[in-house]
């Protein structure tokens, strides 16, 4: 068998397919903190919850309901993106002529109350859930053996990521978007509706945290606090791309999921804490972040 | 009585008294000693992060890792080393002040939101530490930790005596806190938080006002963590966690951002509160602290004392008008 460095082709590859796996949730969470921080300057800390609630909703929807996994994919993001929108009409919109701190205690607030709830009606352990039939078992591609639906979370992250992307750099309602986050009132002069579009925007941000947390149920466990703990790191890789770029934020966090792999190969016990490490060095050279810019 | 001053300081000042008298009676009068104990220690790491977000206007999320890093070191030191416990707790403080440092360094670099999320991934950084080094036990914490005698002559295992060491040592991080804050160094803190631009344009070298202020805050944590482990006897993960750098934000805005009895009425109201609720709501009692901090920030941002002293400040000016 080929081996790199002492270490097997196959576990290599494997590992870094599951680095892939988790660096296209990055990309997609970062990226909906960074379009909600855009518009909007709250740093989203239900974020994780979000994420969360998603991937409960798919195991609700296809457990209890028996709903397909495709019905899920659809209702997941559908259930977050309304809720979010709930909270921006309710609580967020309350604190935007604020320091922008106020938005990260609330959302704060609003992750520990989510986080509770879930926990008081499905306890702390996991809840198992399994990927649809369509996509169960493996291709072997020769070098290495793929499991199905790991790569159906990276095609669909992606192709997710750069929907958005396109969307927010190439079309008229992302040019809207960008005028809003550069200056609301201008905009809203023009007469555009720039509450419901930040409302939207909101909404949109959370259901892509909802589809993630879709797309990850079946691969990761489903429990209250998986939220809490991707959101810090989540954190850690916005920092260093830097909120401005869209497209930043989709590098940052597919790279830093593959490097997050390759530590697991070589050296397990840093696994959980080499994107803070980098973090840590990334502001020390470049403290606006690979993509941010210096204000 | 001169020596109260007059007006709304002679005010406060004996309140200040009535309240140290009041400390000082509770384990007499059958106040539960160890929760009066706990919400002291909560009330000096509250003190210490006011020290920076209410007097300097940087938010840390990540003050837990100082507050439970410190309560680890003196832990170990104490139970596994045999130190005194007056030696754990400087050696703790100084950890955390040295953790301080590092974090600090790191984070004064950005600014603001950004601020807060580099200290909240560098504590979940250490937070990852401590879960896997092997001193701190894990999952289990350390645990049966003896007080020792303090200076080698106090036994501390006895409450009362522990009691009047923890309030006099409160006093002290109070006193000095105080004394920070109106010192020239703290008229420059405050101009930082104020207008950093023109603080910069002033001529002060900002970044190491911010890093002493990070510095400071982080050690004093540690003290009120280190203080914890001797009178819970114990120290565990849960005070690294992510949950425990937002608690002493939630107590800190609850009591009153930027003053000095807020972070004291605050600790000892979640304290308290989470003491009351956890026999009445059991696991309920995180929701409720969730919703209680989403109604402080939406609603009630300038705390119990910030409220008092505007109230005070409308009644003032209503005096002042002309009939």
């Amino acid at each position: 068998m080929t081996e790199i460095f002492g270490i097997p082709l196959q576990a290599l590859l494997g590992q870094l397919m599951l680095g892939l796996v988790n660096g296209s949730f990055y990309a997609m969470l970062s990226l909906g903190l960074a379009v909600i921080f855009g518009l909007l300057g709250v740093v989203n800390f239900a974020h994780g919850a979000l994420y969360m609630i998603g991937a409960y909703v798919a195991w609700f929807a296809m457990d209890r309901w028996g709903v397909s996994y495709w019905w899920a994919l659809l209702l997941g993001p559908l259930v977050v993106g309304l809720l979010g929108a709930l909270l921006e009409r309710t609580l967020l919109k309350r604190l935007y002529k604020l320091d922008p701190l106020y938005g990260l205690l609330l959302t704060f607030g609003l992750a520990l109350i989510f986080q509770g709830v879930f926990q008081q009606y499905y306890g702390s352990s996991g809840q198992d859930y399994s990927s649809p039939d369509a996509l169960q078992g493996a291709t072997n591609l020769g070098f290495m053996v793929l499991p199905n639906y790991r790569a159906w979370v990276v095609v669909a992250s992606l192709t997710v990521c750069f929907g958005t992307w396109f969307m927010i750099e190439r079309t008229q309602l992302g040019a809207l978007l960008r005028a809003g986050t550069e200056n609301p009132s201008l905009v809203q002069a023009f007469g555009v509706n720039v509450p419901l579009m930040v409302t939207l925007t909101y909404a949109f941000g959370a259901a892509l945290a909802g589809l993630a947390g879709v797309l990850a149920a079946p691969v990761v466990q489903v429990s209250p606090l998986m939220g809490a703990n991707l959101i810090i790191v989540v954190f850690a890789v916005v920092v260093i791309g830097g909120m401005g770029s869209i497209m930043g934020s989709i590098i940052t966090g597919l790279a830093l999921g593959l490097v997050e792999g390759l530590t697991r190969v070589f050296y397990p016990q840093a696994s959980s804490i080499v994107v803070f490490v980098i973090m840590a060095i990334v502001l020390m050279i470049r403290p606006a972040g690979l993509f941010g810019k210096e204000k | 009585m001169s020596w109260l001053g007059t007006g709304t300081q002679r005010a406060s000042r004996l309140a200040w008294i009535v309240v140290l008298l009041l400390l000082i009676a509770a384990p007499f009068i059958g106040v539960y000693p160890i929760i009066v104990m706990t919400a002291l220690c909560f009330a000096i790491y509250a003190m210490a992060f006011n020290l920076l977000l209410g007097f300097t206007g940087l938010l840390s999320f990540g003050h837990a890792a100082f507050f439970g890093g410190a309560a680890y070191v003196t832990g170990w030191l104490v139970h596994e080393q045999n130190w005194t416990p007056e030696l754990g707790l400087v050696a703790g403080t100084l950890a955390a002040a040295a953790a301080g440092l590092v974090v600090g360094l790191i984070a004064i670099r950005r600014q603001g939101i950004y601020f807060a999320m580099v200290t909240l991934a560098l504590a979940q950084m250490l937070y990852f530490f401590f879960l896997q080094a092997p001193f701190t036990g894990g999952e289990d914490g350390i645990q049966g930790i003896q007080r020792g005698k303090l200076f080698g002559l106090i036994p501390l295992e006895n409450d009362l005596v522990l009691y009047f060491f923890v309030l006099a040592v409160f006093v002290a991080v109070f006193l000095l806190v105080l004394r920070i804050v109106h010192s020239p160094y703290g008229q420059v803190l405050k101009a930082i938080r104020e207008n950093e631009p023109r603080a910069i344009s002033l001529g002060y070298n900002v970044d190491r006002y911010k890093l002493l202020a990070f510095v400071l805050s982080a050690a004093l944590a540690g003290l009120g963590g280190a203080m914890k482990t001797l009178v819970l006897h114990l120290a565990t993960l849960q005070d690294v966690r992510w949950e425990q750098s937002g608690e002493v934000i939630l107590m800190t805005l609850l009591g009153g951002l930027g003053t000095f009895a807020g972070p004291v009425l605050g600790a000892f109201t979640v304290v308290g509160l989470q003491n009351f609720l956890s026999d009445r709501a059991g696991s309920w009692t995180g929701v409720i602290i969730g919703c209680i901090f989403v109604l402080c920030v939406v609603a009630f941002r300038k705390g119990f004392v910030g409220e008092l002293l505007a109230w005070q400040k409308r009644r003032k000016a209503k005096d002042v008008k002309p009939s």
